[in-house]
């Protein structure tokens, strides 16, 4: 079977039964899920700017801007908005759009639920801070503590500083000129392939890739903004739906990796 | 008419979607094949998004400097340069494109 990022390896200590803090590593900073949680929250923050300047640029005002980020905070939605209305849309498809491309961060919860185990009203909190950024940081390591502490640096990280220099960008907006000359629209393209990239190990998750890319492709001239990206969703689910039917059929090499830990199962031993 | 009450629902829907997730079991997640499909969704969603932001412009598809930030980025991965690494040489290679003249 695919060896995704979820399943938890054992050699790195995952203790079932053991969902509390340990309190935090000697040094916070050596933590990998914590650089990653860094430098994914300085990348994102920064790209605040040209939302911000994009949004000042579209007609919004300061305050409509920073609801946007405060209030959504959801890149790619909070862009879709703006740009229905930079388009010459309605607000109520401006809406649609926004929330459309806002679906994949339910899925998120589902897995940020899962894997980080929230206690009580933590979840609401959670919630709000449960992006492709903050999933994608806590899903790349595989020892539960290092999740969570990388779910909430890039998630306090990221929505500091979003909300920051969104602010920046709105007011400085005009005088910072088109955003797309200062690469930002690239900058963006190459956060989504950072973020890909690691995932990228094995044929299936090439071949899911390529299938889904290609599928948008085919759907961008078709459908509204947005919806493209739920349609490369649902290829990827049936994807994933087949070639698990598959792998339940036997096709996957019996191999034992750990043959000393005979006896333990995937959520590590004692 | 003002905007606000579009992004206030906007706002609300975000959030909504986002907490339902919560409200799934979480044994529908220890089935092995929604944690499976669940992972290929994510690789699903990730390349979407990138093509997406590379090539897609409203409902048209545009070949600019974006190309470039896509194959800059590619090779500082390949290169395994780190996160923020890579975004710069995006945001390089898509500003000096434009600055070239193309895109």
């Amino acid at each position: 079977m695919l060896n995704l990022a979820m399943v938890r390896s054992p050699q790195l200590g995952s203790r079932p039964g053991l969902w509390l803090h340990e309190g935090m590593p000697p040094k916070l900073l050596e933590s990998p899920a914590v650089k990653v949680g860094l430098s994914l929250s300085i990348a994102t923050g920064l790209y605040g700017i040209s939302f911000g300047a994009l949004s000042a640029a579209s007609g919004f005002d300061f305050w409509q801007t920073m609801a946007l980020s405060l209030l959504l905070f959801s890149g790619g939605s909070q862009f879709a908005f703006i740009g229905v209305v930079a388009g010459g849309g309605s607000g109520v498809a401006a809406m649609t759009a926004s929330a459309l491309l806002g679906l994949r961060n339910g899925i998120y919860g589902m897995q940020m639920n899962a894997l980080l185990l929230p206690q009580g009203k933590l979840k609401y909190l959670q919630a709000q801070l449960s992006i492709d950024e903050t999933t994608a940081t806590a899903s790349g390591q595989s020892d539960p503590d290092e999740q969570r502490r990388g779910f909430w640096t890039a998630g306090i990280g990221i929505y500091v500083l979003w909300n920051l220099f969104t602010a920046v960008g709105a007011l400085a907006g005009n005088a910072l000129g088109d955003p797309k000359q200062w690469g930002l629209d690239g900058a963006a393209v190459a956060a989504f392939l950072a973020l890909l990239w690691p995932r990228l190990k094995g044929r299936e998750p090439w071949a899911i890739a390529v299938v889904c890319a290609v599928a948008t492709l085919l759907a961008v001239p078709f459908v509204p903004p947005g919806v493209p990206i739920l349609v490369a969703a649902a290829v990827a689910g049936v994807f994933g739906w087949l070639s698990h039917a598959r792998s339940d059929e036997g096709l996957e090499p019996d191999i034992d990796p750990y043959p000393h830990r005979r006896g333990t199962t995937e959520e590590g031993a004692e | 008419m003002s905007l606000w009450p579009w992004i206030l629902a906007a706002c609300v829907l975000a959030y909504a979607t986002k907490l339902a997730g919560y409200f799934v079991p979480r044994s529908l997640l220890k089935n092995p094949r929604t944690m499976h499909i669940a992972g290929t969704m994510t690789i699903g969603l990730l390349a979407s998004l990138t093509v997406v932001n590379a090539f897609a412009s409203g409902q048209s598809l545009a070949f600019d400097a974006r190309i470039g930030a896509l194959a800059a980025a590619a090779v500082a991965l390949w290169l395994r340069a780190p996160f923020l690494v890579v975004v710069i040489v995006g945001a390089g290679a898509a500003a000096g494109l434009r600055l070239l003249g193309w895109g």
